[in-house]
C-alpha cells in the first residue's frame, strides 16, 4: 500500500510529518541543508551509491543481523513468543553504524573534509569515529560531560579510533547540550564540515534520511520472520530516545494494521516526577528545538527541560518528528519505562539469554516483559535489540551495588 | 506611515553616520537592573535596541550571550516579563525602536497570535528570530507583517546571490548581515569582505543593511560603519554586565559600565564617515 492513505509517505516537500518536522535553523545553515537534500535525492536513485551501501552492510557491518527466538525468556514470561532482532551484533555494537555508513558516503560525495557528531551513550560517537577512521576523515564528537563520565568505555573507543571527544559542560551535560554545541561548531565551520546527526531528528532532510538508512532493520525483520513463521509478527517493540532504531524497526510495518507497534520512552524516576524523566511524548508538548517541531519536555514558558534517564542514549528532551506524528495518529503506542524497570529487564535478559543488552534496549525489553504475558502462546513479539550493554556494565554495577 | 525603525535609520542617514544598534539580554543580570540598562541606552547613544529573549538552548550564541541568557532565566525572566520591560520603557520613550531577538520556541509556546497582539501593545517594533529561516515564513513572519511588526531577517556569508531574493522577500525594517559564519561574539576575519557583502545585499534591496556579530570596539564600529547603514553591538555589552557582577549579583557599577561602553562605541559610530 503506497497510496494516499499510507503512513509511509512522509515527509512532504517542506520536510513535515503532519505538523512536525520542518527546517528551523539559522540562515547560515539553510543553503547547506538545501544542498544536502539535493545530494541525498540524487544518491537515493544512484545505483553506485546504493551498491556501496549494500556492500558495506554485508562485509563491514555484518548484515543481515539475525532474528533470534528468545526461548527461555518466552517460557519464563509464559505468553507470546519473544524474538530479538539482533542489531547489537552489528560492527560497533549497535544499529548506529547503519546510518553512519550512509551519511559518510554522502559527506564524501559533497566533498566535505571534516565530520562532527553529537553522542549521548557514545554508540553513535563510536560508529561515527569508526566510519571516519575507515574513510580517513578527521572527526570531532561532542558529548555531554555527564555522559563522558557514565560511558567511559565508549569515550576510550572513540579516542582510540582517532576522534577528538569534546566534553560539553553547558546545562546538565547530556545529549541536548552536546547537540547545541555541535550546531554551534557547524555554524562556524559550515564550509568544510558535515554534521553526521545520529538520530532521526533535526532539520529536514535528516529525519527522513536517518529513517531510510535505519529502515533496513524492519525490512529484514519482516522478511526473516515471514521465512521462519510464514506470517507477520503480532507486535514490534523498540526503545525511543531520538528514535532512530525505533523508526527503522517500525517503518516497514506502518501500513500493516494487524501489527501492533510499541515505542518505549525513558520514564526515568516516573513521569509524575517533574524533570525526572525523558518521556517527551507521554510528558511533553509540541515545540521547536534543534531544527524541528516535535514533542518536547518544556516548562510553561517554552524553556526546554533537561529530563533524566538512567540511559544516556535516551536522556534527551525531544524525539524525532515522525514519532510525534505517529503518536498523534495513534499508529504507534508510546509507553514510559522507568529506570528500575529497565534495570530489571537488563538483568533478566543477561541471566536468561546470555545477552547483555544496552540500557537503552532494556527499556524496549521491559515493555516486551509487560506485553508478552498478555498475549497467547501463538502470538509473537519482536524487540529491536538495538545495542549491546558492554558500555553499561560499570554503571549498572554501581546501581546494583556490585561496585563500590 | 513610517515606522520607528524607518525614522531611526533616516535620522542617522541625515546625520551622515550609520545607525547604532545595541543588543542587551532582557532580564540580565536581574529584572530591575536590566530595566535600568534598557532605559539608559538611548541617552548613551543607541539608535535602535535589540532586546534578547532568553532561551534555554541558544544554538547560535557564543558563551557570553549564553551566560547572559542563563542569568536572565535564573532571575525569573519570562516572555511576559520581557514584554513588561518594553511597556515600562515606552512610558518614557516613544521614539527608540525595540526589536525582540531570540528563538522561536518561547513564542510558539505562548501562542503566535496572542504574542503578536501583546508585542504590538507593549510597543515592540520588530522581531529577529534566529531559527526561523525564509522556508518557515508561515510560522511567524507573515503573521507578524500582518500585525504591523517588522520581521528582520539575518543574511550570512553563506546566503549567495541566488538565495538572497528568497531571504529578502518578506524582510522588512532592515536587513541584518551576519558578518561571519559563526556564533555571536566570534572575531571578524576580513573587514573588506564585510563591505563587499553589504554592497552585494544592497544591490538586491532598498532596505537599510546593518552589520552585526564581531563588532567589539569603537574602532570596529568606525571601520565597519563606513559601508553599512547600521552596526550592531551585543556580546561586549553582555560581557560588560558580567564583569561588574559580584557573586553573580549586580553592583552599582553594572548600569554605568554598559552606559559608558555604549557611549564610547557611539563615538566611533559618529566618526565612521568622517
Amino acid at each position: 500500500m503506497d497510496g494516499t492513505n499510507s503512513l509511509r509517505n512522509g515527509p512532504d516537500e517542506h520536510g513535515r510529518f503532519g505538523i512536525y518536522g520542518g527546517r528551523f535553523v539559522a540562515e547560515t545553515l539553510m543553503p547547506l541543508i538545501l544542498d544536502l537534500e539535493k545530494e541525498y535525492r540524487a544518491a537515493k536513485v544512484d545505483p553506485v551509491y546504493q551498491a556501496q551501501i549494500k556492500d558495506l552492510a554485508t562485509h563491514y557491518t555484518g548484515r543481515p543481523s539475525p532474528l533470534y527466538y528468545a526461548e527461555r525468556l518466552s517460557q519464563h514470561l509464559g505468553g507470546a513468543k519473544v524474538w530479538f532482532k539482533r542489531e547489537e551484533l552489528n560492527h560497533t555494537g549497535s544499529h548506529k553504524i547503519n546510518n553512519c555508513l550512509g551519511q559518510i558516503l554522502l559527506a564524501k560525495r559533497m566533498g566535505k573534509t571534516r565530520i562532527i557528531a553529537e553522542t549521548g551513550a557514545g554508540q553513535h560517537g563510536v560508529a561515527t569515529a569508526t566510519v571516519c577512521a575507515k574513510f580517513d576523515l578527521p572527526c570531532t564528537i561532542f558529548m555531554g560531560a555527564t555522559d563522558v563520565e557514565r560511558q567511559m568505555p565508549n569515550v576510550l573507543r572513540m579516542k582510540m579510533l582517532g576522534a577528538e571527544v569534546r566534553p560539553v559542560t553547558a546545562g546538565a551535560g547530556t545529549l541536548k547540550d552536546a547537540m547545541n554545541e555541535a550546531l554551534r561548531d557547524w555554524v562556524t565551520n559550515v564550509e568544510n564540515t558535515y554534521y553526521l546527526i545520529g538520530t532521526a531528528a533535526g532539520p529536514h532532510p535528516y529525519p527522513e534520511m536517518v529513517r531510510d538508512f535505519q529502515s533496513v532493520i524492519g525490512t529484514e525483520l519482516k522478511e526473516q520472520f515471514r521465512e521462519l513463521e510464514g506470517k507477520l509478527p503480532d507486535a514490534v517493540v523498540a526503545c525511543v530516545g531520538g528514535g532512530s532504531n525505533a523508526i527503522g524497526t517500525f517503518h516497514a510495518f506502518l501500513d500493516d494494521p494487524e501489527v501492533a507497534i510499541y515505542g518505549a520512552e525513558a520514564g526515568g524516576h516516573g513521569v509524575d516526577v517533574e524533570n525526572g524523566h525523558a518521556a517527551s511524548m507521554t510528558g511533553g508538548r509540541p515545540g521547536v528545538l534543534h531544527g524541528n517541531r516535535t514533542y518536547l519536555l518544556q516548562d510553561a514558558d517554552g524553556q526546554i527541560l533537561e529530563g533524566h534517564s538512567i540511559s544516556a542514549g535516551l536522556d534527551y528532551p525531544g524525539v524525532g518528528p515522525e514519532h510525534s506524528y505517529l503518536h498523534d495518529t495513534k499508529r504507534v503506542t508510546y509507553v514510559p519505562i522507568t529506570d528500575n524497570e529497565a534495570l530489571e529487564a537488563f538483568q533478566l535478559c543477561t541471566r536468561m539469554e546470555g545477552i547483555i543488552p544496552a540500557l537503552e534496549s532494556a527499556h524496549g525489553l521491559a515493555q516486551v516483559i509487560k506485553l508478552a504475558p498478555t498475549l497467547g502462546k501463538d502470538k509473537s513479539v519482536v524487540l529491536c535489540l538495538s545495542g549491546r550493554g558492554d558500555k553499561d556494565v560499570e554503571s549498572v554495577g554501581k546501581y546494583l551495588g556490585l561496585l563500590k | 506611515m513610517t515606522t520607528r525603525i524607518d525614522r531611526a535609520f533616516a535620522a542617522a542617514k541625515a546625520a551622515n553616520r550609520p545607525a547604532f544598534v545595541t543588543y542587551v539580554m532582557g532580564g540580565d543580570p536581574d529584572l530591575a537592573t536590566s530595566q535600568a540598562i534598557l532605559n539608559a541606552l538611548p541617552q548613551a547613544g543607541a539608535d535602535i535596541i535589540e532586546l534578547g529573549l532568553p532561551f534555554s538552548d541558544p544554538m547560535a550564541d557564543g558563551v557570553a550571550i549564553q551566560m547572559g541568557g542563563q542569568r536572565a532565566l535564573k532571575a525569573g525572566q519570562t516572555l511576559l516579563g520581557l514584554l513588561g520591560m518594553v511597556e515600562e520603557f515606552r512610558r518614557k520613550d516613544e521614539n527608540t525602536p525595540i526589536v525582540l531577538m531570540g528563538y522561536y520556541n518561547p513564542i510558539y509556546s505562548f501562542g503566535v497570535d496572542r504574542f503578536l497582539a501583546a508585542a504590538k501593545e507593549a510597543g515592540i517594533d520588530g522581531l529577529i528570530i534566529v531559527d526561523l529561516p525564509a522556508e518557515e515564513d508561515n510560522e511567524l513572519c507573515i503573521p507578524a507583517l500582518k500585525a504591523g511588526i517588522n520581521f528582520i531577517r539575518l543574511t550570512t556569508p553563506t546566503t549567495n546571490d541566488q538565495r538572497l531574493p528568497v531571504v529578502l522577500e518578506n524582510t522588512s525594517g532592515f536587513v541584518y548581515y551576519v558578518s561571519m559564519t559563526g556564533v555571536t561574539g566570534a572575531a571578524i576575519k576580513s573587514r573588506a569582505a564585510v563591505g563587499e557583502a553589504v554592497q552585494r545585499i544592497k544591490a538586491h534591496t532598498d532596505l537599510p543593511v546593518a552589520v552585526g556579530f564581531g563588532i567589539k570596539t569603537a574602532e570596529d564600529a568606525a571601520e565597519i560603519g563606513k559601508h553599512a547603514d547600521g552596526i550592531v553591538v551585543g556580546t561586549v555589552l553582555v560581557e560588560a554586565v558580567a564583569k561588574t557582577l559580584v557573586d553573580g549579583k549586580a553592583t552599582d557599577r553594572t548600569v554605568a559600565a554598559v552606559r559608558d561602553l555604549v557611549a564610547d562605541i557611539a563615538a566611533g559610530v559618529k566618526r565612521a564617515r568622517t
